[in-house]
């Protein structure tokens, strides 16, 4: 058997020793990494900083799969010299190994500039598993992260690093972020898109020096500006791993140089990823290297052919949840080059079309991407564009096409902005009951960019919508005919403190069951409990603080903080039962037990005699924390999520909310009481909490999204109270978190809860303490109940007397 | 028609309703500001307690499904295409701060 080694253990290596196990070949495969993890996808390094994945979630190639192909993997060993006369590979420790074969996969390393300082504690690389995990180790809420260098791989940091609550400040030696792939006005686009984030962005700046003593405590520039850092990340490029080709002498200038076969100039040689340069070119991203590996499988395989042409000019990127696309020559200052562009500054897209010779020369796009497809195919076939002119930045409307909405196909594409086909609107429309035009924007996003297919869609969900129904603008009711933003406002501005008193006012004076308790929501909230309380303006469930049933008989459920109760409380409750004959005692699935079928009459007896406080199971309002065993008891636990859970409820418990809240604690990441389908949720895990929002486990099911990630349970509960009161003062009522998260956007949550400036967080965290403290439990009303609250009248006199 | 004392009209609060048994019948009885109305406490839609609804002007919703209905006359004003019988009403008057509510001799002897 011939022996083929390969240096590199990255993607590129590992993509390319796939491609050669497609042939048949007879090599006796070696692998050496550095590092010591199997092959993963570094793209998503940046998920991993930000939370939203583990080690293990990116892992490309796990250990079976090398033993299952036969693959001796040498993790961790570094081969250190390259013997060409011999054909041997000495690694670190002395130890040779012969090849036939060697392909050289060394990849890149972050490019270090000669700063003085550099060498200072917390100053970072960001280009391997191992930086991820330091870096994730530092990253904590309110450090003052500075990322140098404003590419891709500095925004990517950038992002991981504001998710884990970091104060990020990206600094750029360039006047426009990402300027090998944008042009100033595309650049500037993502800059703002960023600011809005929260991260603050410096252009311009060259770094002369970091400052502090032993610890980097900040950085200087040449102009005399300086800014302070608690962790700075040094992403200002890459440099080809050339080294090993160097010992081996081969030929290298900045890469080893390969051919079109990607051989090097020893015959017996090979190499392929980010250490290569073919034709004068370096490369950065994963694609032309998986292009490298087919063709180097083919040649090292005895199939020399294929050949490699140099990298696709295009780049498709997700920076921050904008869309970034960049494909062709996108130098404009040739005379023959003419510039078509389209901004829209509120959506934040931006395209740029750069033609020659009424041909594609190069293509920008900031904010909206989804028409790559059709520019990479003009780009590759040089497509004549003269019968395209009228609609080269956007798809033509369907109507030029001469197609009917009913003969497209369900694959068509309707919105190319968004990216929305037939099939997903008429999904919709059957899924979901969707049947105006704003519920088709919020559930699919069709028509929500430039709104050319909004013809379109109204015309399908006329066709297929079983009751479409023309938008109305979204008022609360035809009694207020406001939107609930409005009424909001209108109730702080006027002082109004009760529900029928913005019906005087505002609306028709008498209201009806969608506007009443609305109106009760919002001005028990705007007052934080300090309002006029109408009970005739609550549901029957919130005058008598129990949950109606069909038979107009009502359910009890007391409250047990976390699911945790205790024989006393047990036997409270099986007494009770027993006396009141109460026809069904169930477990919820929220932890608790439900007494069903309680005559109205009895209810304040029996909170009574239970002794314990309301559930509110029966109301728009805190419901309960639902928590696993935990660090307590549990053998896999990290977390304290009883304790945590029940501090949880104890400190949110009694309030109303726009509609039911339900939450969960888990102590690890097993998630056994759900916390991720909750519309609130802390996932403890081994020294943090994750805090989740917008989870869902009804008639649809969503995973909450992440909030942020704290150290601290005191921190992890904080960040619950910040992101209660803000849902409590921004969703319109009987909006659910996961409907109210994906109007706004988890990013718009994040940054005006647990990443607004500390005052904001501070005036929600007042406002709730106002309403905790003029909050009660419900059930106390036993004690003085309102004129016959619970009672059935009876006639003073006998009716046949 | 037979005039019963029922209560006094603090027992029932602006714009609710309460439940008034009556032999063996419930009655739904409303304190609409300016005057008082009672009707069958029954829902002809599910048999839902219409006194435990919510006011709006002159109508209850039912709590269980949200019918509506007329409290005047006891027909049903939501949903406006159902072809049900309307709620049986009765008289009300109010004399010295108490409620009373009339029904016919024929019915009260039943």
């Amino acid at each position: 058997m011939k022996q083929l080694v390969v240096i590199g253990n990255g993607m590129a290596g590992v993509a390319c020793v796939e491609q050669i196990l497609k042939f048949r070949h007879d090599f006796q495969i070696t692998i050496f990494g550095d590092e010591t993890h199997v092959n993963y996808n570094r793209i998503l390094l940046s998920s991993v900083l930000a939370g939203e994945k583990t080690a293990d979630d990116i892992v490309l190639n796990d250990i079976d799969w090398y033993q299952a192909n036969g693959i001796r993997a040498r993790l961790g060993v570094r081969v250190e010299n390259i013997d060409p006369s011999r054909c041997v590979v000495v690694d670190a420790e002395g130890a040779e190994t012969s090849y036939d074969r060697l392909i050289l996969a060394t990849g890149s390393s972050a490019f270090i500039p000669p700063i003085n300082g550099v060498d200072k504690k917390n100053v970072h690389v960001f280009r391997t598993l191992d930086d991820t995990r330091a870096l994730l180790e530092k990253s904590r809420p309110g450090c003052k992260a500075v990322v140098l260098g404003g590419g891709l791989l500095g925004l990517e940091a950038a992002r991981g690093l504001q998710v884990q609550g970091c104060d990020v400040t990206v600094v750029h030696l360039m006047e426009t972020l990402m300027e090998r792939q944008l042009d100033s006005l595309g650049g500037s686009y993502l800059r703002r898109k960023m600011e809005t984030l929260g991260v603050r962005v410096m252009l311009g700046k060259q770094t002369q020096a970091f400052l502090g003593n032993g610890k980097v405590e900040g950085l200087q520039f040449s102009c005399g500006e300086q800014v302070e850092a608690d962790l700075v990340i040094v992403a200002a490029g890459i440099r080809p791993n050339a080294e090993l080709g160097r010992k081996a002498g081969v030929e290298v200038r900045r890469g080893i140089v390969v051919n079109d076969y990607m051989e090097t100039s020893d015959p017996h040689i090979l190499a392929v990823g980010e250490c290569t340069e073919h034709n004068g070119q370096v490369f950065g991203l994963v694609a032309p290297l998986l292009e490298q590996g087919k063709v180097l499988a083919a040649t090292v395989t005895g199939n020399r052919g294929p050949v490699f042409t140099g990298a696709s000019p295009a780049a498709k990127l997700k920076i921050m949840g904008v869309d970034v696309f960049s494909a062709g020559n996108i130098e404009d200052r040739e005379p023959s080059v003419e510039c078509i562009r389209y901004e829209d500054p509120s959506l934040g897209i931006y395209k740029k079309l750069l033609i020659k010779d009424n041909r594609l020369h190069g293509v920008i796009l900031v904010g909206d991407a989804s028409d790559d497809h059709r520019y990479i195919e003009w780009l590759r076939a040089n497509t004549d564009l003269t019968p395209h002119r009228r609609h080269l930045l956007f798809p033509p409307p369907a109507e030029d096409a001469g197609l009917d909405v009913a003969q497209m196909p369900d694959n068509e594409t309707i919105c190319g902005c968004m990216g929305v086909t037939k099939g997903d609107i008429i999904a919709a429309i059957h899924t979901y009951g969707v049947n105006t035009m704003g519920q088709l924007k919020d559930r699919t996003r069709a028509s929500t960019g430039c709104g050319s297919c909004g013809n379109l869609c109204s015309r399908l969900l006329k066709a297929v919508a079983p009751d479409f129904e023309e938008d109305k603008q979204k008022v609360l009711c035809s009694c207020v005919p406001f939107t609930q933003e409005r009424l909001r406002d209108m109730v702080r501005s006027q002082k109004l403190r009760s529900a029928q008193d913005v019906l005087d006012i505002y609306g028709n004076g008498k209201g009806c069951e969608i506007c009443k308790p609305a109106l009760s929501y919002i001005v028990d909230m705007v007052w934080c409990g300090d309002h006029e309380e109408d009970r005739s303006a609550r549901f029957i469930n919130d005058r008598v603080h129990a949950n109606i049933q069909k038979d107009g008989t009502f359910s009890v459920v007391p409250r047990m903080r976390g699911g945790v109760t205790t024989p006393a409380e047990l036997r409270k409750i099986a007494d009770v039962a027993e006396k009141y004959n109460v026809p069904m005692v169930k477990v919820t699935g929220s932890q608790r037990i439900d007494l069903l079928g309680v005559k109205k009459a009895d209810l304040p007896a029996i909170w009574d005699e239970l002794g314990m406080p309301s559930g509110q199971a029966y109301t728009k309002g805190v419901r309960m924390v639902k928590t696993c065993v935990g660090s307590q008891f549990c053998r896999f636990g990290t977390q304290d999520s009883i304790a945590a859970g029940i501090d949880l409820e104890r400190r949110l418990e009694n309030l109303y909310t726009p509609h039911k809240f339900k939450m969960g604690v888990v102590g690890c990441p097993r998630n056994c009481a759900e916390a991720t389908v909750k519309d609130l949720g802390m996932v403890g895990q081994e020294g943090n909490w994750q805090i989740v929002f917008g989870g869902a486990a009804g008639k649809g099911v969503r995973k909450a999204d992440l909030l942020v990630t704290v150290e601290t349970t005191e921190e992890a509960l904080t960040a619950c109270e910040i992101v209660f009161q803000y849902y409590r003062e921004n969703a319109n009522y009987l909006e659910r978190t996961y409907d109210f998260v994906e109007r706004l956007g988890i990013e718009k949550v994040r940054k005006e809860t647990v990443y607004a400036p500390p005052e904001v967080r501070q005036a929600l965290l007042d406002r709730l303490k106002k309403s905790k403290d003029k909050s009660y439990d419900a059930w106390m009303e036993r004690v003085r109940p309102r004129p016959t609250q619970f009672v059935e009248i009876q006639p003073m006199e006998p009716v046949n007397a | 028609m037979k005039w019963i004392r029922i209560t006094s009209t603090e027992n029932i609060p602006e714009r609710e309703g309460r439940a008034l048994m009556l032999d063996s019948r419930s009655v739904a009885l409303f304190n609409l500001g300016d005057r008082f109305v009672a009707l069958e406490n029954r829902c002809p839609h599910g048999g839902g307690p219409l006194a435990d609804g919510i006011v709006g002007g002159a109508t209850v919703t039912c709590p269980l499904h949200n019918w509506r209905v007329c409290l005047d006359s006891g027909a049903i004003t939501k949903p406006c295409d159902v072809s049900s019988p309307a709620v049986q009403t009765y008289p009300v008057k109010v004399e010295n701060g108490v409620i009373l509510l009339g029904i016919d001799e024929a019915s009260a002897a039943a």
